[in-house]
């Protein structure tokens, strides 16, 4: 049975601090419990597993008090709650489990800290569908690379070096003659992009938000459309011709985005152009979508919600009976026309993400390094999963879901222990 | 805990009782032969005038996964139609074509269904239809591993390997996957069409491996059998849906040398060109082909009118047929080299003429094989209707005047090409009991569970008498899980937690190395990650693995 009690090298170990899910990092535990990443960590992985052990008390209107206690105080609260919203959800798969059942129990709404662009995903899919891949059939398979609106190297650090420069694919690919486009954005860093051999990527560059006319104009294009224009946000229609001839003559490409970073109204109907020119693709060769998120646990929320509820996030349970609807029962909405009295809001991967300034009683579940601006009614503190204890995450691609390790002994409860002792006591 | 269970008329196959009076003890879950001298029953039920059965098995249900999510996430609307409020037993969801987690669970116990098992369990997504059925209360559950499209099974037979290390991969497949079978889907072709191939016959080539779904198909039923699987090779045939494809699944039973096959959701592989439309029935020949070869079993995916949804491993497929999506909106996915999906919405309808024919084909098959142990009652859910329409189906097969009435109800034209009219033969409710009980469970190689004899489990299902079997089989009077009355009048009075069940057949450990290595090079996970583990599946201290018996390993090939 392992301690923890000693130093120790831990290989093979699984990284929750983005949607890639690297489970190849090799992570140094010295005898307090500091963790050090040495081998495959990038800068989101050597930030998550640096924050030492650390155990601070609950906390009750500020004061420190015992887990009971503060227990005690939280079941308080939600007995008197007409309508609680449980927000923020970053959390594992075992967390979301107990989530969901308090959230059955109290006639609970339910949204994700990154809901404002999954939603813009689950738009598209409950309108129209899409046709997507994971990543090992990216790192195998795909020949031109479009992206749209990121440099994803900021959000998904080591995409390129796991996904597009591995020297071995399955089928013999060349991978250093793959082509990379960059769709969008101004001023991304496109070095990530650059092949081994120092050829650049594409650049087609426009502002943010002329992405819906960039990508409606080269969904047409790959629709065999003409455009009478010479230019669109700012590009080429002659570029645009030249990418999506490229794109029909790719054996297969990828299409990809990550829907929080296509912050303007309606952008669920630019990731629709997207998806639909994939589709259009299809139809004499092979495309895919590539839609990337998976940070702080938002996979882990709408898979469990989904298969729970029926629906994924922004569902209520108020009338006793789950009800979706992705503008309605967003935090920002209920919060902001008073419709919810009682806010519970969970982070367990990342201190830095806060709940929304309310003045409602509140109950803050969160990572044992969370620096508060408001003092919550309760505050507890609990382990973090994939280092205080285990837990299981869902990718960025939604299929694959890793087993995420203990790697220290920690006194800090697992969010699901003390949602579990909450629900009893209801 | 001794509960008795007197005076019942006892359906149960497994032991050829048919229809008689009889007591039943179960101690702690388990049934016993009768109370120890001196031992006080607990509880005892007057069954006088009731019919009792083992507890219903589906063998082929799509109740977990990846696919379930995502034809969730699809269809709202279907939800928003159907929502199920909690209870103080229960949990709330949804119902309808894809119901939520724990209203599938509810749902099957209160039809008197005990177990059921999800035929499609990606290897990559193993943990995902784990986790969804550990979410599935009261029922027992299990699942079938896919291969036949996935990178490494596929290489290794363009390399000639030998069928020792092919054996060797599936067993330690089945135990990454927690399975208890291997399900093959469209074999070889789902690779193909990552390939750009949009069809692939039965001897027509993968272009990049060189091999054809003949070779893929008879490597992995030689190797269940070979480890001792008790569940067939289960298969989903090649050019579902295409019509003219009963050859193909005519070929495909001769063409796996007399190794054991099960071929599910037969009625979307049994059509001919025949007729004005070139769609037309060929049940006769698919079920003359069944009772002829006694190594071949099938389930019927039956089709019923209404509105649901098709999920299935089968992307090339459901690319093909998504122009028929209804409401207009599908979901297609390659899956990590590994395999895919596809999941498009359908609403079968009655008065169009190729849904119909889909209907009355169904029906012929079942009506036209004649060996109950080797045929089972599926709609593939919810693929061709979803599993709460069992009782409907079961008054199909059992009531001919029923039948006819319903026949006379749809297209016309569709009628016209169906010999279903003229089919006299009835179920008994002994036939009834062996499709979805004791076959059942001798299918999928559960020992303790479909049967009432000593030490199985106390799974049994009790039913008030009824000419109206669709009446009867919707609301039992009693449902018994391990021992435990979980459903009253068709309700839930008591929420349980089921067993997974498993098969862990012997192999040579040294091909981990082999797995290892490959997913290093070419994978973006490790292998030991891959793995789903027994407590993965026990945590929240509800489920549990159960591993079954195989027959041990046959005798290796040279």
């Amino acid at each position: 049975m392992e301690t923890f009690a000693q130093a120790a090298t831990m290989d093979s170990v699984t990284c929750p601090s983005c949607g890639l899910l690297c489970d190849d990092l090799s992570v140094e535990r010295d005898s307090a419990g500091n963790l050090d990443v040495s081998k495959n960590g990038c800068a989101k992985s050597i930030t998550f597993f640096a924050r030492a052990p650390h155990t601070p008390a609950p906390r009750v209107d500020g004061k420190p008090v015992d887990l009971p206690t503060a227990v005690a105080r939280a079941v308080e609260i939600l007995e008197a709650a007409h309508q609680p919203l449980i927000c923020g959800l970053g959390t594992e798969v075992q967390g979301m489990r107990a989530i969901m059942a308090l959230a059955d129990k109290t006639g609970a709404c339910l949204d994700h800290m990154n809901s404002n662009g999954f939603m813009r995903n689950i738009q598209v899919v409950q309108n129209s569908g899409w046709q997507i891949c994971t990543l090992t059939e990216v790192r195998n398979r795909v020949d031109l690379l479009v992206i749209v609106g990121t440099d994803i190297v900021s959000l998904f650090p080591r995409f390129f070096e796991r996904e597009i420069w591995n020297a071995e694919s399955m089928f013999g690919q060349d991978t250093t003659k793959r082509e990379v486009v960059y769709l969008g954005g101004r001023d991304i860093d496109t070095s990530a992009g650059i092949a081994p051999d120092g050829r650049k990527p594409t650049v087609l560059a426009c502002d943010l938000d002329q992405l819906p006319a960039v990508s409606a104009a080269l969904r047409a294009l790959i629709a065999g459309k003409q455009l009478h224009a010479n230019s669109v946000g700012g590009i080429k229609v002659a570029d645009l011709e030249s990418l999506a001839a490229r794109l029909h003559a790719a054996k297969y490409s990828v299409i990809t985005w990550a829907a929080g970073t296509l912050n303007f109204p309606h952008a669920e109907l630019t990731v629709q152009n997207m998806t639909e020119m994939v589709k259009s693709l299809n139809k004499t060769t092979r495309s895919s979508g590539l839609p990337l998120g998976g940070i702080e646990g938002d996979m882990n929320a709408n898979q469990v919600s989904t298969w729970v509820s029926g629906y994924p996030v922004r569902t209520s349970y108020a009338r006793g009976y789950p009800e979706h609807d992705p503008y309605h029962f967003s935090t920002d909405q209920l919060l902001s026309r008073g419709e919810a009295d009682t806010l519970l809001w969970i982070s367990t991967f990342n201190p830095d993400r806060l709940p929304p300034r309310t003045d409602l009683p509140s109950i803050v579940f969160g990572h044992a390094h969370m620096k508060l601006e408001q003092e919550p009614a309760v505050f507890i503190p609990v382990g973090t999963p994939g280092a205080d204890h285990r837990g299981i995450m869902f990718r960025s691609d939604n299929v694959v879901s890793l087993p995420l390790d203990q790697l220290r002994s920690s006194a800090l409860p697992s969010l699901g222990t003390v949602l579990t002792a909450i629900l009893q006591a209801l | 805990m001794l509960i008795k269970l007197t005076g019942g008329r006892v359906y149960d196959p497994a032991h050829g009782i048919n229809g008689k009076i009889m007591d039943i003890y179960a101690r702690d879950g388990r049934i016993v032969e009768r109370a120890l001298d001196g031992e006080r029953v607990d509880q005892e039920y007057n069954l006088a005038g009731k019919v009792v059965m083992a507890g219903a098995i589906d063998m082929h249900t799509h109740i977990g996964g990846g696919k379930v999510n995502i034809a969730r996430t699809l269809l709202p609307e279907d939800h928003r139609g159907d929502p199920v409020p909690h209870s103080d037993l229960c949990r709330a969801g949804c119902g309808h074509a894809v119901p939520s987690t724990y209203i599938t669970g509810y749902r099957y116990a209160e039809m008197g269904y005990t177990a059921g098992f999800e035929p499609a369990v990606l290897p990559m997504n193993a943990r995902q239809a784990h986790l969804e059925m550990g979410d599935t209360p009261i029922i027992d559950k299990g699942g079938y591993a896919m291969l036949g499209s996935d990178d490494m099974l596929l290489r290794m037979m363009s390399a000639n390997a030998d069928q020792n290390a092919i054996n060797d991969y599936v067993a330690w497949t089945i135990h990454a996957s927690q399975a208890i079978g291997i399900k093959v889907v469209n074999a070889g072709g789902i690779s193909a069409f990552k390939f750009n191939q949009r069809m692939l016959n039965l001897d027509e080539q993968n272009s990049f491996y060189q091999i054809t779904p003949r070779d893929v198909l008879q490597r992995l039923a030689r190797a269940v059998h070979e480890l001792g699987v008790p569940h067939p090779l289960h298969v989903h045939g090649n050019n579902l849906g295409v019509p003219g494809n009963m050859q193909t699944t005519l070929n495909t039973i001769a063409g796996v040398e007399g190794y054991p096959l099960h071929l599910t959701h037969i009625q979307f592989h049994s059509y001919g060109t025949e007729g004005d439309r070139k769609f037309s029935s060929g049940a006769a020949e698919i079920a003359a082909a069944i009772n002829k070869n006694k190594n071949i079993s099938a389930d019927v995916g039956q089709v019923l009118f209404g509105q649901t949804v098709t999920a299935s491993g089968d992307n090339m497929v459901q690319f093909r047929n998504a122009s028929h999506a209804s409401p207009n909106k599908w979901v297609c996915m390659d899956i990590e080299c590994d395999a895919g999906c596809g999941v498009v919405p359908f609403k079968y309808k009655d008065q169009n003429f190729v849904n119909a024919l889909q209907w009355a084909i169904g029906l012929e098959i079942f009506l036209l094989v004649d060996d109950p142990w080797r045929i089972f009652l599926t709609t593939d859910h919810p693929n061709g209707a979803p599993f709460t329409s069992y009782p409907h189906l079961i008054r199909l097969l059992m009531d001919k005047t029923f039948r006819n009435e319903m026949f006379s109800r749809i297209s016309p034209d569709a009628q016209a090409m169906s010999t279903l009219g003229s089919i006299e033969r009835e179920y008994s409710l002994y036939e009834i009991a062996i499709m979805t009980r004791a076959g059942a469970a001798k299918l999928v190689g559960l020992h303790d569970r479909g049967h009432l004899g000593i030490g199985a489990g106390a799974d049994i299902t009790v039913y008030t008498d009824n000419a109206d079997r669709e009446a009867m089989f919707k609301r039992p009077d009693y449902v018994f899980k391990d021992g435990q009355l979980v459903v009253e009048d068709g309700q839930v009075v008591k929420v349980t937690w089921g067993a997974t069940h498993v098969v862990k057949p012997e192999f040579d450990r040294s091909i981990e190395q082999t797995i290892a290595k490959y997913y290093d090079k070419y994978h973006t996970v490790n292998m030991k990650h891959v793995k789903v583990t027994d407590q993965q599946i026990a945590d929240d201290g509800r489920g549990h693995v159960q591993v079954h018996a195989c027959e041990g390993r046959r005798e290796k090939t040279a």
